[in-house]
């Protein structure tokens, strides 16, 4: 199946741009970002903290098994209702440092939006370091899944 | 995991990727490629050793002449290597729609 989601990696920049079009009214793909029950169900965290006003700021944090695994927090900038939101959004305890995003919503038609996001790095290293963190991650996995297996021979 | 992190890391300095643009039109001697550059021929040397360690580019031999190209195997680990990566942000956004279209289900 063709992935819905587009990803332009501009060579020699220190961007990406992440475009998706969803069968969704604008006005809910903008509440998925914007109200934490949503944003909780869909990213699989914890919304510590969502201040949804100009120069508002959040926090996310992700336990598993009682041990925080994942914490993420920004600023937000610039909210403009059901078409943009600007925001900061770092990673903590990661390589990719703060990065600066432009999220741009619209509407299609009464059933179908677009997200167009894009994000700036602190420089194409930082940019670099995000694009091998899935890559990483997967690898991981595989390599837990291999240890289950092995653990249940034993 | 090694090797791939090196392409990433190749690609990562402006003068290798003017390097790999220039070989990709076509094979190049180490010298033909220095001539492009403001660089000392060693410079240049060590980059193209870099990228032919990382497997982007590839020895050939001419007669007396050793000649630089594209390495498909290197240039494809870098297609690849996005593909986790869109994969991650396309299982996301599904996700965001299935949880927002329950959500819609349930306006009365």
């Amino acid at each position: 199946m063709e992935q819905k989601t587009k990803i332009n990696v501009p060579e020699g920049k220190q961007e990406l741009t992440i475009t998706r079009v969803f069968d969704l009214p604008v006005e809910l793909l903008y509440k998925a970002y914007t109200e934490a029950e949503f944003i909780a169900q869909w990213m699989g965290t914890k919304v510590i903290k969502l201040e949804n006003k100009n120069l508002g700021s959040y926090e996310f944090e992700t336990s598993h098994e009682g041990k925080v695994v994942f914490k993420a927090n920004g600023t937000i900038h610039k909210l403009i209702d059901n078409r943009e939101i600007v925001r900061t959004f770092e990673m903590q305890d990661m390589p990719i440092g703060v990065q600066l995003e432009f999220l741009e919503f619209e509407e299609i038609t009464k059933d179908k939006s677009k997200l167009t996001m894009q994000i700036i790095y602190r420089s194409e290293k930082h940019r670099a370091e995000q694009l091998k963190l899935p890559f990483a991650y997967g690898l991981t996995m595989a390599h837990n899944k291999l240890e289950d297996l092995l653990s249940n021979l034993k | 995991m090694k090797l791939r992190r090196d392409v990433f890391q190749a690609i990562a300095d402006p003068t290798r990727r003017s390097i790999v643009t220039l070989v990709a039109a076509s094979a190049m001697t180490p010298g033909a490629i220095a001539e492009n550059f403001d660089y000392s021929r060693q410079t240049i040397s060590k980059h193209i050793q870099i990228l032919t360690e990382c497997e982007l580019l590839e020895q050939e031999q001419k007669g007396r002449e050793i000649y630089y190209q594209l390495n498909p195997k290197g240039i494809k680990q870098i297609a690849e290597f996005i593909e986790p990566f869109i994969k991650m942000w396309d299982d996301r956004f599904n996700t965001l729609e299935a949880v927002m279209k329950k959500h819609q289900s349930n306006i009365p």
